[in-house]
């Protein structure tokens, strides 16, 4: 059953990201074909598809982490708020203090829950220890992580479980205050309290920040999303609101996926 | 059919009448050769005990703790301390060259540089980690010290800068590679986390990768200096014989290997004179000793398990 | 399952300021400002680490070319054929050569021999226990012993103990015990990469161990143990301290005949030959001479390891 929450897919809120004919090749291999998306403010937009279909390739190319990747060539546009991000004029490190990233297998810093929560204010200027207590108060609130751990700031964050830890990661994400949120199948590791922990908070987060993310789990993505985008052997097959994908696909592959007859 | 029974009869006769004796004697000769790493460890302990103890008995403490060293002289005296000093300083000349250098370019491919670069760069530090170190002793006395001649004039052929110099050159590869080993096992998510925060690579190898790999960069240093201090060929041809106590790099210096050496090369005969290089000897091997096993123990104790 | 919006039951977690906001700390213009900061320190840091690396590239392309330089004119055929002489135009090294020779006849059999059981004893036989790890400990320990203390252990056990001189037997016994560690490390290594399943397949047709061991495990590892050993003898045929402390002299004029004979080796020829130039001269350009033999021999050494390593490498 689907939330009617859900429905929030309002088509007056602003435009994020809008994203024009992208291709991707890694060497010879294209793992991005012609995609065409529009990602709206203060929405969870789910990326589905099998393994392999090019979701993860897609969150990555939006804040610019397919850079690490050698022989990788892009063409087409992103626009993230109207601006290009493969442009010269902006600074990849600028575009990742607003579009944050989370990943499937948590990865903290080995060093104290503060570290880790106050490293991103402090390499981007902060220095102040007041400001930066303020900050991690905050961040670990908003990750809903704050009174589990707030009588052990400064122990290692390793000595946390697996879903303390992405609550961290994404604790740590939004300390610099970004604007988006990435999530690379975030709860794909976690066992299902921790799972259920994170989609009530991605439910809370989206009312300050756009959400984007990937999923393998097609009932998550009906549970959180507000739009959801299908995408098949790098291809963008269908997307909108995830009531529609899911009672009402325009076309039969997304239908199939839905249904189990293959992924 | 009646051929199939025909082997299947000859190899249940073979197993059954099978020489065990070889299957219980290799093992045994298997344990008696591992022994011998075991027997030569007690050999040097031995050796390095029995006649230092000899030194012991004829040489004062107060004598030893000295810094006057001349075995050959009219009155000989065996102040161990002119040693010590000559092989501190031209370890710690080493040092701070090896480090700097060595780590840095440990960063460089560890961190910055791409596939293409590394597979020709590793080679290179392979080729100069190969080089003997007679090579190098040689390289220190016919160039780095005329060169440096040229640069400092009071600096006399024999002195500790020059070998300490090319020593450090000999270690950077050790250097380099125990430090890049440990930095590259640092896992990439951390790398990837810090980067979708907006960090710079440089921030990224400063502030996560360093700081998770330090434990096996540390103990890299442990293990180079220890390479310094048992170095014997640069030193002896590029440091001289002199056995002044002093902390001037630009004269000569006579490290605890190059005593032994010297020592060794000449006629040393029975006496305290000989018996020194054994109490020479130990010291320095309980110097290695121990920096051996500070190394390994660094290595073990702050060891991040990702 | 299903979500309701809970922020009744939960408690409030993401603080807001007074106009209903999200909180914010930071002014996004400083951290834009810094950035520029941040990343011209980036691109310095990177070109100054590369100074590094070119650093050492320069030594090498140095040390190569000044003893390559010093040493045209003196290595010829000629110096590779002579005797050694008190005339420098007429020494040679061929007595040096035959020297280094037959110093590696003793150390390649002694320390294949010793190295790789001591592999096998501690990779297939020994149980995890004590006295084995005793031995590993014992092993990377004596890996980090300078070589004076192996010259000091020679002298004293072969040298003195078993009265062998400074003959090439005593030299070549010092410096196996001294590369031993080289070989061991190497062949365990070798042994460890068989896989279980090989092994298993032996076991299973009813081999026992020893038979496995010579006829799966041995084979397999091989390559690896070839390389070891030459490592191990690059390592040797460049060694100087052992030797100088067991005695082994500078003037040989005879060529050395037998394992018992007195010998010099090409590092203890360019050892007393760098001593004296202040005397002679010419005796730096024979030592830069023979230090290009040696290093060619080495290098030979080392390729033929790439090679055997590159072509036998078997992924499983």
């Amino acid at each position: 059953m689907l939330n009617e929450k859900n429905n929030n897919n309002n088509h007056q809120n602003n435009i994020v990201y809008d994203v024009k004919n992208l291709n991707l090749w890694y060497g010879d291999v294209q793992g991005l074909k012609d995609i065409n998306l529009t990602i709206r403010e203060n929405q969870v937009t789910a990326i589905i598809g099998p393994s392999g279909c090019g979701k993860s390739t897609f969150i990555k190319t939006l804040n610019r982490m397919v850079d690490n990747i050698p022989a990788v060539r892009t063409s087409g546009e992103v626009l993230y708020y109207g601006t290009n991000i493969f442009s010269d004029t902006l600074r990849v490190e600028e575009l990742r203090t607003s579009v944050g990233m989370v990943f499937q297998k948590p990865n903290p810093f080995p060093k104290s829950i503060y570290e880790n929560v106050v490293y991103g204010p402090k390499i981007h200027g902060i220095s102040d220890k007041k400001i930066l207590s303020e900050i991690t108060e905050t961040s670990l609130k908003s990750a809903s992580l704050w009174e589990e751990v707030k009588d052990r700031l400064h122990t290692n964050a390793y000595g946390l479980s697996g879903g303390q830890q992405q609550r961290l990661c994404i604790a740590r994400s939004l300390a610099i205050q970004p604007e988006v949120l990435l999530m690379d199948e975030p709860t794909s590791a976690l066992d299902p309290i921790a799972t259920n922990k994170i989609e009530e908070l991605i439910n809370e987060l989206k009312k300050y920040y756009t959400i984007v993310i990937v999923t393998h789990n097609m009932q998550q993505a009906a549970r959180i999303a507000d739009s959801t985008a299908f995408f098949l052997n790098g291809e963008l097959v269908e997307h909108g609101p995830t009531s529609e994908i899911f009672t009402n696909p325009r076309d039969k592959r997304t239908d199939d996926y839905i249904s189990g007859r293959f992924g | 059919m009646s051929e199939s029974n025909h082997v299947r009869d000859i190899i249940r006769n073979n197993i059954k009448h099978r020489n065990n004796r070889l299957e219980i004697i290799m093992p045994k000769l298997f344990l008696i050769a591992g022994s011998i790493s075991i027997f030569t460890t007690i050999g040097i302990v031995l050796t390095l005990l029995i006649d230092a103890y000899h030194f012991f008995e004829q040489v004062p403490i107060r004598e030893i703790f000295s810094t006057k060293l001349a075995p050959l002289g009219v009155n000989p005296s065996f102040g161990i301390l002119p040693l010590i000093n000559g092989t501190i300083i031209t370890s710690l000349i080493a040092m701070i060259v090896a480090v700097p250098v060595g780590l840095t370019a440990a960063m460089y491919l560890s961190e910055f540089s791409s596939e293409n670069t590394r597979k020709i760069i590793k080679p290179i530090m392979e080729v100069l980690a190969g080089i003997p170190t007679i090579v190098y002793g040689f390289f220190a006395y016919s160039f780095v010290t005329p060169l440096l001649m040229k640069l400092i004039p009071t600096l006399e052929p024999k002195n500790a800068l020059s070998p300490g110099i090319v020593m450090g050159i000999m270690i950077i590869p050790l250097v380099t590679s125990l430090s890049e080993d440990a930095m590259s096992s640092v896992p990439n998510d951390m790398r990837e986390g810090a980067l979708a925060l907006g960090s710079t690579r440089l921030e990224v190898t400063l502030k996560v990768v360093i700081p998770a790999a330090i434990s096996g960069i540390m103990a890299s240093f442990v293990l180079a200096i220890s390479r310094a201090i048992g170095e014997t060929m640069i030193v002896t041809i590029a440091s001289g014989s002199s056995k002044n106590f002093t902390l001037d790099i630009t004269q000569s210096m006579q490290t605890m290997t190059a005593y032994i050496v010297e020592f060794t090369s000449g006629d040393a005969g029975i006496g305290t004179g000989y018996y020194s290089l054994y109490a020479v000897g130990l010291v320095l091997f309980i110097f290695t000793l121990m920096m051996n096993l500070l190394s390994r123990y660094i290595s073990r104790k702050y060891r991040e398990e990702y | 399952m299903n979500h309701h919006n809970n922020s009744e039951n939960n408690e409030k977690n993401i603080e807001l300021d007074n106009e209903g906001k999200l909180k914010t700390f930071f002014n996004k213009d400083i951290t834009t400002k810094r950035m520029n900061h941040r990343i011209l320190l980036d691109k310095v840091g990177k070109k100054l680490f590369s100074v590094s690396i070119l650093f050492a590239l320069l030594i090498l392309v140095i040390l190569f070319y000044r003893i390559g330089v010093q040493s045209i004119g003196w290595l010829d055929l000629q110096f590779l054929t002579s005797n050694l002489s008190i005339f420098p135009e007429k020494a040679g090294i061929f007595g040096v050569l035959i020297g280094s020779f037959l110093l590696m006849v003793v150390v390649i059999p002694v320390t294949l021999l010793l190295g790789i059981s001591t592999a096998i004893y501690l990779e297939e036989y020994a149980k995890k226990g004590r006295f084995q790890a005793f031995v590993d400990i014992n092993i990377s320990n004596l890996a980090g012993v300078p070589s004076v203390i192996f010259g000091l252990l020679g002298l004293t056990v072969f040298g003195r103990l078993l009265n062998l001189g400074s003959s090439i037997l005593a030299g070549g016994l010092t410096l196996s015990l001294l590369v031993l560690p080289i070989i061991v490390a190497a062949g365990q290594e070798a042994i460890r990469a068989v896989p279980g399943f090989l092994r298993d397949g032996a076991y299973a047709m009813g081999a026992t161990k020893w038979t496995t061991v010579r006829t799966v495990v041995l084979p397999s590892a091989l390559p690896g143990i070839l390389t070891g050993s030459i490592l191990a003898v690059s390592r040797a045929i460049g060694e100087t301290a052992p030797l100088v402390v067991l005695g082994i002299p500078a003037l040989i004029l005879r060529v050395p005949n037998s394992l018992m004979s007195d010998f010099t080796a090409l590092p203890i020829q360019i050892y007393y030959w760098t001593l004296d130039t202040v005397l002679t001269p010419e005796y730096a350009n024979m030592a830069a001479a023979t230090i290009v033999v040696l290093l060619v021999l080495l290098f030979l050494l080392n390729s033929v390891a790439i090679v055997i390593r590159n072509k036998y490498q078997r992924r499983y």
